[in-house]
């Protein structure tokens, strides 16, 4: 069920949006925000307070990466793989980070604890390679500092 | 026009369309995906690119894509430079990345854009060497198929379903290499168009699933030119044969009149052909057992001869027969016993859009124009379920306020990204005023909801408004007074506004409030127009073949003076009240049906004769504008089928009525009707004649690659069967004759060299997206030169009965409502229960909720069926389900009883 400080925000942001198709995107991270991920049934719910169909609205969630569709963990690790980073050392960064969580990217450690997304840009080429946790953005990494930021979020 | 310069050579082409449709229609090959002449140009396949050069001294030049160039004088471009060939390799090349290459078990192999377009862009090995993403497929229904894997991501499929149609329900999901096209989940496309996903898709994503049912290559199939005979637009269609059953059809271009599109009821509905209530051989009643029996033609004439000889015969018509098929059983029984056999109400609308139209009170656009009205208001038409295809006109009509704000601002009208992100800013305005909640009121601005008197008292309004000489409507409600003004004054102000009504609901005031609106626009724009829907196929053509009402044919029996009726393919059932014909069929001693489907009326004949339908007959029909156009047989009638008008001459000529011995081919027929009609003339030139040849070839019906011919009917014989003979038209069972260029309306089929898919089409055109080459098909039949219009007077307001009456309208359902379309099995799966649409507190009154039987009673009829609450009913009224298989004709819209239980 939408909670009703979700349904508020969610109609503040469409009062300030031109349209609804416009407002899907904020109501999409509003609802992400509190629940970490958006379910089928939140889609369908929130897919009838916007009155849109839920086609239209998951066509909007699936093309954004940064919009999860599947349960993901308590920290994102998202990893830059554009072309500056790549060129400062990504793929090494990713291999070390892959093997230390025993994961792939785009999944979550059994625990629970991080999810790997790999993402085009964080928009910090100066500072390449970067990787961003949750809110927390790690600039001019070497792969050896990665134990010291991963024990940060637990 | 402008000069430009394809590889250094000067040609003409029009100023500001797009370049790729100007070199296609000057005959060039440019290969491309995401363009589509009706969806226009969103430059995202990059398929389409060519080298643009700044002058002549540039020997460099740039890569562009060519659907989003402006053509404009002085342009120089190279279609073939080696750089920019390389470049279109390259991009097929990866778009077919992930392709699975599977054409061998692919529906759309051997007529695939996508396989024309690899040859023609010069991609012939592959490279990509890897894993290719893989997809789930969806269940969609029981129109198309869906195989996810073969796409190309050219997103032509949701521009269409989506942006174009208006659908809302199919969709792309995800991004990278991993988009998907398809809907939110399993389930049933809800659009009323999704078949044309089969015709717009370049791949086998999207396929006709009918088709896949009884499968073949689009090179085995024969195929004729033909008219969809669902409803009254007349959409061109192509039918397609194989083994003697039609396979599928697919929307025949004619640019004034359907365009690229047909909507789901007339490309799936041709499956009735094939249905168990096909009629195909010859019966008569055993007097003895009462029991149909099969019976030789000869002995059945026989016995009609002498049914004809004892007199007293009248004949029955019908608006889905053909007009000669019509004229030929007039011809049978006398111009005094011909009946059009239309309900009372059809009857009426009929002839007074008839009227209308020769009255010449505003312009008549074809269907094709009424997508450029800019304001258009509808009276009483729930246009989606009763003329499908001017509801996908009209929403392209909605978007063209956006379109000139583009112009405004120098964007060209084909550049459809640009379009589409403002469409929805300042859509239409759509005005719809109509019964019940109709299927377009999502894109209307406006929606008016009320009685046919009420819709007529606001379309009377309008015209007021929009010349006070008018009279004025007296007592209106604020709001309504209000909405009149707005409507009046958008469509004063529109440059091509547009007034749609018909026989929607039934009611000829609301027709006349209709002609008046036009009429008083038209006095001051030339560009109004009026665009009236007719409910089936024939109902225009048998208006103009003066017919006498139903009613009087009852009238006549009645007092005893029929003695035998002869009734052509008309189940009277659908026309006339039960009791009613149940007691003509008592009065007549006689009853011949001529029919290819067993209705009620077939039931309770004493002779049947078969004819046969569209496919396998020739014949005009004339739909709603008044256009006659001629429609093809795909393969000879079997056992005793034959066209009604030949049936119908056979029996003249065993009768000895007339100069009948004498019809011997459709063209023969259309004589004896332009001598005995003046006004039908326009008959004549509607097709070339039987003798009309090509270098003295016939146009064949097959295609060259047709296969298998010597062995079609090994199972019965080891020789090759001789083809069937053709009398009637310019046309060969056969793969032999001139396939280049036959006049548009015999076009069997779109080839042309390179060109296997339905795009071949682009080698047919004058002009891509514009008319055929030789001009589109079709003649209207009904002129409107000279001006004699009298505005209709307002007709008086009846009044509401009171107590437990309520008012009961006819609603139509393009999946339920239309005779034949109802017997295919697909359509048949989309069919919507019989229900009775009432408003909640209504319901509540007579104790009844959704699903509850109750009994519905108006004065000649009554019927059982359960409730369905709908919030959009106004109160008082409700909703009959109108010529739904199994539901009783009452003639509506009428005062009746509502009550709870069966
Ligand atoms: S499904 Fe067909 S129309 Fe849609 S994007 Fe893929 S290839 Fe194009
Ligand atoms: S709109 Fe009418 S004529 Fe056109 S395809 Fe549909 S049913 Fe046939
Ligand atoms: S057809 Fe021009 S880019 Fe697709």
């Amino acid at each position: 069920m939408l909670e009703e400080i979700e349904m508020r925000e969610i109609d503040e942001d469409r009062a300030r949006c031109h349209n609804t198709r416009a407002g899907m995107i904020e109501a999409l991270k509003i609802v992400q925000r509190r629940r970490g991920w958006i379910s089928d049934d939140v889609l369908y719910e929130l897919s009838a307070h916007l009155g849109v169909p839920p086609g239209e609205l998951d066509s909007v969630a699936t093309f954004y990466n940064l919009i999860f569709r599947k349960p993901v963990g308590r920290h994102r690790i998202l990893i830059c793989d554009s072309v500056t980073c790549w060129v400062m050392g990504e793929e090494d960064l990713k291999r070390r980070l892959s093997e230390k969580l025993g994961i792939a990217p785009g999944e979550t450690t059994r625990d629970g604890r991080f999810t790997l997304v790999p993402n085009a840009c964080l928009g910090v080429c100066d500072r390449a390679p970067a990787i961003m946790i949750d809110d927390d953005l790690h600039t001019g990494l070497t792969p050896a500092q990665l134990d010291a930021i991963l024990g940060r979020y637990e | 026009m402008a000069i430009i310069y394809i590889e250094n050579k000067p040609y003409q082409a029009p100023e500001g369309k797009n370049l790729l449709n100007a070199c296609l229609s000057l005959g060039f090959n440019i290969p491309y995906f995401c363009w589509h002449p009706a969806l226009g140009s969103v430059g995202a396949c990059r398929q389409c690119a060519v080298k643009k050069y700044r002058d002549e001294s540039d020997t460099r030049g740039q890569i562009v894509m060519s659907c989003m160039e402006q053509v404009a004088g002085g342009l120089r471009i190279s279609i073939d430079d080696p750089e920019v060939r390389e470049f279109r390799a390259s991009i097929i090349e990866w778009l077919m990345a992930n392709h699975p290459h599977d054409c061998p078990v692919c529906d759309e192999g051997g007529e695939c854009h996508l396989q024309d377009m690899t040859v023609m862009a010069g991609h012939a090995y592959r490279r990509y060497r890897f894993k290719k993403r893989t997809y789930a497929n969806q269940e969609l229904g029981p129109f198309i198929n869906h195989e996810m894997n073969r796409c190309i991501q050219c997103y032509r499929c949701v521009r269409f379903y989506r942006d174009y149609a208006g659908g809302r329900d199919l969709e792309v999901f995800s991004a990278h290499d991993h988009v998907y096209f398809g809907r939110h989940d399993h389930g049933t496309l809800e659009s009323e168009f999704s078949g044309n996903l089969a015709e717009v898709c370049p791949t086998g994503v999207f396929t006709d699933k009918t088709l896949k049912k009884h499968y073949t290559r689009k090179w085995d199939l024969q195929s004729a030119a033909s008219v969809c005979v669902h409803c009254g637009l007349g959409c061109n269609t192509l039918v397609a044969e194989r083994y003697g059953s039609v396979r599928r059809i697919l929307s025949r271009y004619n640019g004034a009149v359907n365009g690229y599109f047909l909507c789901d009821r007339g490309r799936f509905g041709y499956e009735f052909l094939s249905s168990a209530k096909r009629i195909r051989r010859a019966a008569k009643r055993n007097s003895a057992s009462g029991a149909m029996e099969p019976a030789d033609k000869k002995i059945i004439l026989r016995s009609i001869k002498e049914i004809i000889a004892g007199g007293r015969v009248i004949g029955i018509g019908s608006p889905r027969a053909s007009v000669e098929s019509n004229f030929a059983l007039r011809r049978l029984v006398g111009p005094d016993n011909f009946y059009s056999g239309m309900s009372a109400a059809e009857e009426e609308l009929t002839a007074l859009s008839i009227r209308i139209m020769k009255s010449g009170c505003a312009s008549f656009p074809s269907l094709r124009e009424t997508e450029k009205a800019d304001a258009v208001f509808v009276l009483g038409e729930d246009v989606t379920n009763t003329a499908p295809m001017l509801a996908l006109a009209l929403r392209q009509s909605v978007k063209n306020r956006a379109a000139a704000s583009l112009k405004k601002n120098r964007i060209p009208e084909w550049d459809n990204g640009s379009l589409c992100v403002i469409k929805d800013e300042e859509p239409g305005p759509l005005f719809v005023a109509s019964l019940l909640p109709t299927r377009l009121d999502d894109a209307a601005t406006r929606i008016f909801r009320g009685s046919p008197t009420q819709i007529a008292r606001l379309g009377q309004a309008v015209a007021h408004a929009v010349n006070e000489n008018l009279p004025a409507v007296s007592g209106l409600e604020q709001a309504v007074a209000k909405l009149a003004e707005e409507i009046a004054r958008e469509l004063t102000e529109a440059s091509a506004p547009l007034v749609v009504s018909g026989a929607g609901c039934l009611s000829g005031p609301v027709m006349e409030a209709a002609a008046n609106i036009a009429a008083a626009l038209a006095a001051v724009n030339p560009r109004a127009g009026l665009f009236l829907a007719l409910p089936e196929s024939n109902s225009f053509g048998l208006g103009l073949l003066s017919g006498k009402p139903l009613d009087q044919a009852f009238q006549r029996a009645e007092k005893g003076e029929v003695r035998a009726a002869i009734i052509l393919e008309n189940d009277l059932y659908r026309r006339s009240e039960k009791k009613r014909v149940d007691r003509f069929r008592e009065q007549c001693r006689h009853v011949i049906v001529l029919d290819f489907i067993d209705t009620a009326t077939a039931a309770k004949a004493e002779i049947i004769l078969p004819t046969a339908p569209f496919a396998e007959a020739d014949g005009t029909l004339v739909n709603n504008e008044g256009r006659g156009q001629r429609f093809y047989r795909v393969m000879d009638p079997e056992e005793d089928c034959r066209p009604g008008w030949r049936m119908l001459a056979e029996i003249m000529e065993y009768a000895g009525i007339g100069d009948a011995g004498q019809w011997t081919t459709i063209d023969d027929i259309i004589a004896g009707l332009c001598a005995e009609e003046p006004e039908l003339q326009g008959m004549r030139e509607i097709a070339p004649p039987a003798e009309f040849r090509i270098y003295g070839q016939r146009v064949p019906r097959q295609p060259h690659r047709y296969s298998g011919r010597t062995a079609m009917k090994a199972h019965e014989d080891i020789h090759e069967h001789k083809p069937a003979l053709d009398f009637d038209s310019p046309l060969t069972f056969s793969m032999e004759g001139f396939r280049s260029g036959p006049p548009p309306s015999l076009i069997p089929f779109y080839w042309s060299a390179g060109w296997n898919s339905v795009h071949a089409l682009n080698k047919f055109q004058a002009e891509i997206g514009g008319p055929l080459r030789g001009g589109d098909p079709g003649i209207r039949m009904v002129g409107s030169s000279h001006k004699n219009f009298e505005y209709f007077k307002p007709a008086p307001v009846t009044p509401t009965p009171g107590g437990r009456e309520y008012l009961l309208v006819p609603y139509f359902r393009i999946f339920g409502s239309e005779e034949l379309s109802v017997l295919s099995p697909s359509i048949a799966g989309r069919i919507p229960g019989n229900l009775l649409l009432m408003n909640e507190s209504d319901a509540k009154r007579i104790g009844a909720g959704n699903g509850s039987l109750v009994r519905v009673a108006v004065a000649d009829a009554g019927a059982s069926l359960a409730v369905k609450i709908d919030p959009g009913i106004p109160e008082g009224v409700a909703g009959y389900p109108a010529g739904m298989p199994g539901v009783e004709f009452m003639n509506l819209p009428a005062w009746g009883a509502i009550t709870e239980g069966g």
